[in-house]
C-alpha cells in the first residue's frame, strides 16, 4: 500500500442518503476473480443509461466530478453487502477519501484497509460543503490525515476521528495482516486452551 | 471457544461473554486480537483473497475450521447442465481450486449438501453456541440465532482469518431488542425484523451488536430465528443474536458437526452459562410489542422503507430535512409508486421465495400451506429456491415441490438466485416483485428491477392473486 499523504482536491457530490454497496458497484460485476477493472463500472446504474451511455446529469459525468479525489455523499453511505469491490472501485477510480456524516461499519473498516478514508464530519459542516459546492462547483477541501483535519473551502478547518491503528496502517503505507501475523505466539497460546472446537472436515 | 468465565463480578450481557472469551490478545494502540471458531468461505468474496495468500506465500492456518460453499454466482436451473456464463463458471472453478489447494473441506456444485453459506453451516451442526463465526457475507449475523458472535467481514478480513484465525476488531455497542407478546395469525419472524428496522432505520444500529431477547422471541423456533438475526445488517448492527435455550440444543443435537456423547454434556455446561446475567446493561434498548405488529412489506430501495401492509406509502412532501426527503422521492421515483396509498392491489410480475432469510424448511411449508391445491396467477413468475439441497431433499419426501409445480411454480435448485441476481435469475427493468429475501436496493434483484419485501405467507398470497396482498383477507 502507497503512503496515504496530504492532498487538496475537489468534490464530487451525491447528496443522497444510504447510498449502499450495490449503487457504488453492482453484484453483476463481482464475477470477477481478480480485482482489476471495477473502476469503470463504479456506480454503473447511477453512471450509465440503458444502452451503455453516460448519462450526462451524474455527476462523475461531468469535468468537475472527473476531476475530484473526495466524495461528498449523504448520511450511512457503503450500508448493505459486505463487498470489498465497493472501495476497491471507489479507490481505482481515483477516490482518496469519502465525506459522510456516518458510514455502514463494514464499509469504514473496508475502506480503512485500502488507503480510502472515510472522513466523518458534523452536520452543519456537511451542509456547508454541498452549500459550497453548488455556490462554486471548483471548490476544493485538504485532507490532512496526519492532523486529522479537512479544511473546508472557506479555509476553515475541522478535526475528523480516526481510529490510531488504521491512522498508523495509512501514513504508513503497512496492512494488517503483517501485524497479525506477528502475534503467532499468542495465536498458538489461546488455541492450546481452547475448550470448544467443531471440524469441518467431519463434513465436508 | 475459549473459556467463559462463570465467576466474573460485573453482570454481563452475552455480546460481552462471547467476546471476551475470544480474546487473543489486547495492545496499546490497536483493536483487539479475537479468534474465529469457524471461517465460512464462498465463491465471491474469497478470490483476492486466497490470491494474496499465494502472493505471501501463506497457508489456510485452521482449514478444520474453516468450510466452502458455492451458492452466489451458481446457476439454480438443473445441476448436471453445463454453465451457461463463463465468468461465473471461470469464478466457480477458481474456488474449487482455491479449497483444493489450500485443503479447505468444501461443498461444490454438484454436492449434495451444497448451498447458501447462511443455510448450511446451522443445517450440518458447525454453527453452535458461543462462537464466534465469520463470513465474507453481510448476511453472516444469521448465526447468531444460535448465539454464536456472527458478522460479515470484508475480501482482506477473509485473508486475515485464513492466515492467522484471527481477526483485529474493536468491541460493538450492546443494543437490546425486546420482544414481547403474542404474533397475530399472518404474522411471523420476518415482520418483526421489518418493524424493527423499519422503526431504526438501516443506520439505527451502526456499532451495535443487537441481542434480541423477550417472550416472543423464545416462543420462536431456530429456523425463525435465523430470519430474524439475518437481517440485524439491514439495520446497520453487523451482528445480532438470540441466547441459546432448549430451542437452540434441540436443534443442534444430533447435526452431523455437533459434538457427541461426553462432548456434549461439556458443551452443554458452557453454553448454559452463555444467556445475559441479571442486571447487565445494554448502550441501546428498544421494545416492540409483538401484539401490535401487523405483516410488513417495504415499498421503497432500502429495507428500512417498510410499512404495515394496510398503511399508506408516506409522502416526501411532509418529511422537513431536505436530504431525507429528497431520499424518499427519489425511491418513489425509481419504484414508480404514488405516496398516500398502500401497497395492497399494486400488480406484481414475480415472486421470490428464497434467499437466506427465507428458504428454510419452515419457509416453504408456510408457502406451500398457502398454495396448495391452488393455482398461481398466471401472469406472475413465481420462483421457489430452497436454501440448500438437504432442504430441496426435505422439502421433495415432503411432497412440497409437488404443491408448488401443481400451483405453477418453479421449483429450483439451491443457492442465492434472485436475492442477488448474479446468477441469471433476475427482474427485467421495470419489474415488481414481492421477495422474502432481505435487500430491495435499487437493481438488487436485476437492472432496473423493483422489490417488495415481505414475508413467506405474503409472497405466497400475492403469487396466488398477482397483486400485492395481506394473506389475512385470503379465502380459505
Ligand atoms: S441469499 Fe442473498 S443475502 Fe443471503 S448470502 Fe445469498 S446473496 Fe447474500
Amino acid at each position: 500500500m502507497e503512503k496515504f499523504t496530504k492532498f487538496t482536491s475537489r468534490l464530487a457530490p451525491l447528496p443522497i442518503d444510504n447510498i449502499d454497496t450495490d449503487q457504488i458497484i453492482p453484484a453483476r460485476f463481482l464475477k470477477t476473480v481478480s480485482k482489476a477493472g471495477l473502476d469503470q463500472n463504479l456506480f454503473c446504474d447511477w453512471r450509465y443509461d440503458a444502452e451503455g451511455n453516460p448519462k450526462p446529469d451524474f455527476i462523475l459525468n461531468q469535468p468537475e466530478g472527473r476531476a475530484a479525489q473526495v466524495l461528498l455523499a449523504g448520511d450511512n453511505f457503503g450500508c448493505g453487502s459486505s463487498r470489498e469491490h465497493a472501495p476497491w472501485a471507489l479507490t481505482q477510480y481515483g477516490f482518496r477519501a469519502v465525506i459522510s456524516t456516518s458510514y455502514a461499519d463494514i464499509f469504514r473498516g473496508n475502506s480503512l484497509k485500502n488507503s480510502l478514508l472515510p472522513i466523518v464530519v458534523s452536520p452543519d459542516a456537511h451542509k456547508q460543503l454541498f452549500a459550497a459546492i453548488e455556490k462554486d462547483p471548483a471548490a476544493t477541501v485538504t485532507v490532512d490525515l496526519a492532523a486529522q483535519t479537512l479544511t473546508l473551502p472557506d479555509g476553515s478547518s475541522v478535526k475528523f476521528p480516526v481510529d490510531e491503528f488504521s491512522k498508523h496502517c495509512m501514513l504508513e503505507g503497512v496492512d494488517e495482516l503483517g501485524y497479525i501475523l506477528q502475534q503467532e505466539p499468542a495465536i498458538a497460546a489461546y488455541e492450546a486452551a481452547r475448550v470448544l472446537t467443531v471440524d469441518t472436515r467431519v463434513v465436508g | 471457544m475459549g473459556q467463559v468465565n462463570g465467576a466474573a463480578s460485573k453482570p454481563r450481557t452475552i455480546i460481552e461473554k462471547v467476546w471476551d472469551s475470544h480474546i487473543v490478545a489486547q495492545r496499546e494502540g490497536a483493536p483487539t486480537l479475537i479468534y474465529i471458531d469457524l471461517h465460512l468461505v464462498h465463491e465471491v468474496t474469497s478470490p483476492q483473497a486466497f490470491a494474496g495468500l499465494r502472493e505471501r506465500g501463506l497457508k489456510a492456518r485452521r482449514p478444520d475450521l474453516t468450510l466452502g460453499t458455492c451458492d452466489h454466482s451458481i446457476p439454480t436451473y438443473d445441476r448436471t447442465l453445463p454453465i451457461i456464463d463463463k465468468i461465473a463458471e471461470t469464478q466457480l472453478l477458481q474456488f474449487e481450486k482455491n479449497c483444493r489447494d489450500f485443503g479447505i473441506p468444501f461443498f461444490g456444485p454438484r454436492s449434495s449438501k451444497q448451498g447458501i453459506v447462511h443455510v448450511i453451516g446451522p443445517e450440518q451442526g458447525l454453527t453452535q453456541p458461543g462462537m464466534t463465526v465469520v463470513c465474507g457475507d453481510s448476511h453472516t449475523a444469521t448465526h447468531g440465532a444460535f448465539g454464536a458472535l456472527a458478522f460479515g467481514i470484508g475480501t482482506s478480513q477473509v485473508e486475515h482469518v485464513l492466515a492467522t484465525q484471527c481477526l483485529l476488531q474493536n468491541p460493538s455497542k450492546t443494543f437490546e431488542v425486546r420482544v414481547e407478546g403474542t404474533l397475530k395469525k399472518g404474522v411471523g419472524a420476518k415482520d418483526i425484523i421489518l418493524n424493527l428496522i423499519s422503526r431504526i432505520g438501516i443506520g439505527g444500529g451502526t456499532g451495535c451488536v443487537f441481542e434480541y431477547r423477550g417472550s416472543t422471541i423464545r416462543s420462536l423456533s431456530m429456523e425463525e430465528r435465523m430470519t430474524v438475526c439475518n437481517m440485524s445488517i439491514e439495520g446497520g448492527a453487523r451482528a445480532g443474536l438470540v441466547a441459546p435455550d432448549d430451542t437452540t440444543y434441540n436443534y443442534v443435537a444430533g447435526r452431523p458437526a455437533a459434538p457427541n456423547g461426553n462432548e456434549w454434556d461439556r458443551a452443554l455446561s458452557l453454553w448454559r452459562k452463555l444467556p445475559t446475567d441479571d442486571g447487565a446493561t445494554y448502550d441501546k434498548s428498544i421494545y416492540i410489542d409483538a401484539n401490535a405488529l401487523e405483516p410488513m412489506i417495504t415499498f421503497g430501495t432500502n429495507p428500512g422503507m417498510g410499512i404495515p401492509i394496510t398503511a399508506p406509502v408516506p409522502d416526501p412532501s411532509k418529511i422537513g430535512d431536505p436530504l431525507e426527503r429528497e431520499t424518499l422521492a427519489k425511491a418513489l421515483r425509481y419504484m414508480d409508486l404514488p405516496s398516500g396509498k398502500p401497497l395492497l392491489g399494486h400488480p406484481v410480475n414475480v415472486v421470490f421465495i428464497g434467499s437466506c432469510t427465507n428458504s428454510r424448511i419452515s419457509d416453504l411449508r408456510a408457502a406451500a400451506e398457502i398454495l396448495k391445491g391452488r393455482k398461481v396467477n398466471p401472469k406472475v413468475r413465481v420462483m421457489v429456491v430452497p436454501g440448500s439441497q438437504q432442504v430441496k431433499e426435505q422439502a421433495q419426501a415432503e411432497g412440497l415441490d409437488r404443491v408448488f409445480t401443481d400451483a405453477g411454480a418453479e421449483w429450483r435448485e439451491a443457492g442465492c438466485s434472485m436475492c442477488i441476481a448474479m446468477n441469471g435469475d433476475q427482474l427485467a427493468p421495470g419489474q415488481y416483485s414481492v421477495s422474502t429475501s432481505n435487500r430491495n436496493f435499487e437493481g438488487r434483484q436485476g437492472k432496473g428491477g423493483r422489490t417488495f419485501l415481505a414475508s413467506p405467507l405474503t409472497a405466497a398470497a400475492s403469487a396466488l392473486t398477482g397483486v400485492v396482498t395481506d394473506v389475512r383477507t385470503l379465502n380459505s
